[in-house]
This record gives structure tokens, C-alpha cells and sequence, in this order.
């Protein structure tokens, strides 16, 4: 699937079933991020699949 | 897994619990509980003028959205936004044309206030001819005089800032590593020095809330815009802070209320003992409150920006 990490402005191609999954691949602490789904929302223990879009999103402040 | 409330998608996990809520649940949620916050800390009275101090950031916007709404209906409380520009070209800038526009679009009064106009150089020109400064520091200390200064001259009776409870479970643990507990002793939803005009009182609406609540709710609401980090930053000693804290959070969820709430309990005992020993006194220069014969902005203007 297609993934857009906001923080470091990357375009990645991730092979992973849940949101959790994604994560712990990309070595990401999910405490620090939102995941959107085709725009929407989703939590860690949501199912993925290779179509969708995925963008995560930072939650730490810029300062 | 589905909503706790309603059995539909949810869109977040609260840490403290093992709840999940759906899109309009979870906004229900954010909304009570700011609320909330704001009536058990008697944070807005009757006849208040609130400044909001903004940036544009997905924090204060939330922040000056819920305050908004929440005073809408009621005519004799007046609401500002308050904005500080640093002159931290590629940041601010762009964080500030994005508030002008929310402003605009909600009809809110905002006032921008700037170091270039106040101390004579923005700080990326200060940066630049002081190289061996620690950016955070400086800049910490003029964005409160500055926040501090204009609040009293704009008629605040108090300043709501966006700290939200991971900004606060931060400020609480580096305290502790500092062996800074007089500095803790100020913290709490609502804080300033009691009954001494030369404070503005400053109130935390988003006391409860943690950063990913925060930035869910923004999200939800589209007050998200392109994700911008201070270029300055990632050195910064409270980022460390904040990196070890979102570990512990991530293995132990909780932690970062659990902070809150041990610190809440002492926060009392703290106030008695400590608070009101400070002596106040008018700096020499500026005639701003400070605990010594010159404040540390004027310190710094003599020093990083005169040189």
C-alpha cells in the first residue's frame, strides 16, 4: 500500500495488515501519530489492504 | 473493535482506558471534557476578557475554537487572540497566514505581536549573530514577556494558553530533573501569581487533553494544516523529554496521566510552601515584574541583540 509519513515528508511502499503492523514496521511509536485511511481516521488494530492510502500523521507539536 | 458508545468505526483508543470512540462520539467526549475543565477550575467568570494566545498551530486553534464557542452566547465575555511572531522565516510566517485566515473565517479579533518591533531583531537575526545560544531559552523568555506585557496593556483578565496534558507532563518531569520544584509550584489548569496585577493569570483549558486527543479533534474538525516542526527545535531539552515520555507511554499506557494526576495531588502542598516567596520587583529597565533588578529580556536585548 501507499504511505505518506508527514512528519519526514516520505513516500513509502509498505506491505503490512493492520495499522499496528505498519508501524512497528516503520518503526514508528503510535503515541506519536494519527493514521488516516483514504481521509479517514482509523485505530491500531484496523485491518488493512494493498489499495489503500494510508497517511500518518505527527501529533508532537512543532514548538 | 467499535465505538464504546455507539458500535460504529472509531477513529481513536483513549490511552488512559481501553476505550474506543467513533468520529462524532469522540468529539462529544473532547468537547465535555474541555468544558469541564474550564467549570470544576472556575477558568472563565463573569465578565472576563480572555486573550488566546495563538500560533496557528493545531493546539491554540482548537483551543480558540472551543473557547469560541463556548462564549458565543454570552455578551459580556470578550475574547482576543494574541499572536507572536518570532521571525522564524518558513515557519511562523506560514503558521500565522494560516490563523489569520481562521480568525477571519470565525470572526475572531487577533493581535500580532512581533520580537522585530518589540526588541529590534527578529530571532533568526538574532540566531544568526549569536551562534553559541541555545534558541529555546531566549526565545521562552521573550515570547512570555511579550504574551505578559500585551495582555495587561490589551485589558485581559486572563490568558488561555494550549497546553495540553503531554506539554504539562513534560514541563512536570523536567522540573524534577532540574530540581526546579519552585518553577512546578506555578503549574496547574490555572496559574499566575494570585492577586498581583503585574501577572496576567494564565489558564489551560486543554489541561486533560493529550496531544493525540488534540490532533485527533483537530483533524476531525480540519484545523490541521501542512505538518510544520520549529527549525530550531530538536535539540531542545524538553524534546528529549517529550521523546522519553511517548517510549514509556508507548510500553505503560497511562503514564502521562498518571503524571498529571500525582502532580495535581501535590500541587497544593507546593503552592503553600513555595509560591509566594518570591519578592516581585520592577525591572530597572522596562519596569515589567521580574525577581531580580533587571528582567532576562532586557538582559538578553543588552546582551544578544545590542551586541
Amino acid at each position: 500500500m501507499k504511505v505518506f509519513i508527514e512528519r519526514t515528508n516520505e513516500h513509502r511502499e509498505v506491505k503490512a495488515e493492520t495499522v499496528r503492523e505498519l508501524l512497528e514496521l516503520l518503526e514508528i511509536n503510535p503515541t506519536t501519530v494519527i493514521v488516516a485511511r483514504n481521509n479517514e481516521l482509523v485505530i491500531d488494530n484496523t485491518k488493512l489492504n494493498r489499495r489503500d492510502s494510508i497517511k500518518i500523521l505527527s501529533v508532537i507539536s512543532g514548538g | 473493535m467499535v465505538c464504546k458508545k455507539c458500535s460504529t468505526t472509531p477513529v481513536i483508543k483513549l490511552s488512559n482506558s481501553n476505550i474506543s470512540l467513533c468520529k462524532s462520539c469522540f468529539v462529544r467526549y473532547f468537547e465535555k471534557k474541555v468544558f469541564k475543565t474550564i467549570r470544576t477550575y472556575n477558568l472563565i467568570e463573569d465578565n472576563d476578557h480572555l486573550g488566546v494566545a495563538v500560533s496557528g498551530g493545531k493546539d491554540s486553534t482548537t483551543l480558540l475554537y472551543l473557547l469560541n464557542k463556548l462564549i458565543k452566547d454570552r455578551k459580556d465575555i470578550k475574547l482576543t487572540g494574541i499572536a507572536i511572531d518570532e521571525g522564524i522565516e518558513g515557519y511562523r510566517d506560514k503558521s500565522l497566514e494560516f490563523l489569520k485566515s481562521f480568525c477571519d473565517k470565525n470572526k475572531v479579533n487577533l493581535k500580532i505581536f512581533s520580537y522585530k518591533d518589540a526588541f529590534g531583531k527578529s530571532l533568526d537575526s538574532i540566531l544568526k549573530s549569536n551562534k553559541s545560544i541555545i534558541p529555546c531559552s531566549v526565545c521562552g523568555v521573550f515570547r512570555r514577556y511579550l504574551l505578559n506585557k500585551n495582555s495587561k496593556e490589551l485589558g485581559f483578565t486572563k490568558l488561555a494558553t494550549g497546553h495540553n496534558l503531554d506539554d504539562e507532563a513534560q514541563t512536570v518531569l523536567m522540573n524534577y530533573f532540574r530540581r526546579n520544584i519552585k518553577v512546578s509550584a506555578r503549574l496547574g489548569p490555572i496559574t499566575g501569581v494570585m492577586n498581583n496585577s503585574k501577572f496576567i493569570k494564565r489558564i489551560k483549558p486543554l489541561y486533560f487533553m493529550t496531544e493525540k486527543e488534540v490532533t485527533t479533534y483537530a483533524y476531525l474538525k480540519g484545523f490541521v494544516d501542512k505538518y510544520m516542526e520549529c527549525p530550531n527545535d530538536s535539540d531542545s531539552y524538553r524534546a528529549q523529554v517529550r521523546d522519553m515520555l511517548n517510549g514509556f507511554e508507548a510500553k505503560y499506557p497511562g503514564t502521562k496521566h498518571s503524571i498529571i494526576t500525582s502532580f495535581l495531588e501535590i500541587l497544593p502542598l507546593l503552592k503553600n510552601n513555595i509560591e509566594y516567596k518570591d519578592v516581585i520587583k520592577n525591572c530597572s529597565i522596562c519596569n515589567e515584574p521580574c525577581s531580580q533588578d533587571i528582567c532576562q529580556a532586557c538582559k538578553y536585548v543588552e546582551s544578544l541583540v545590542k551586541n
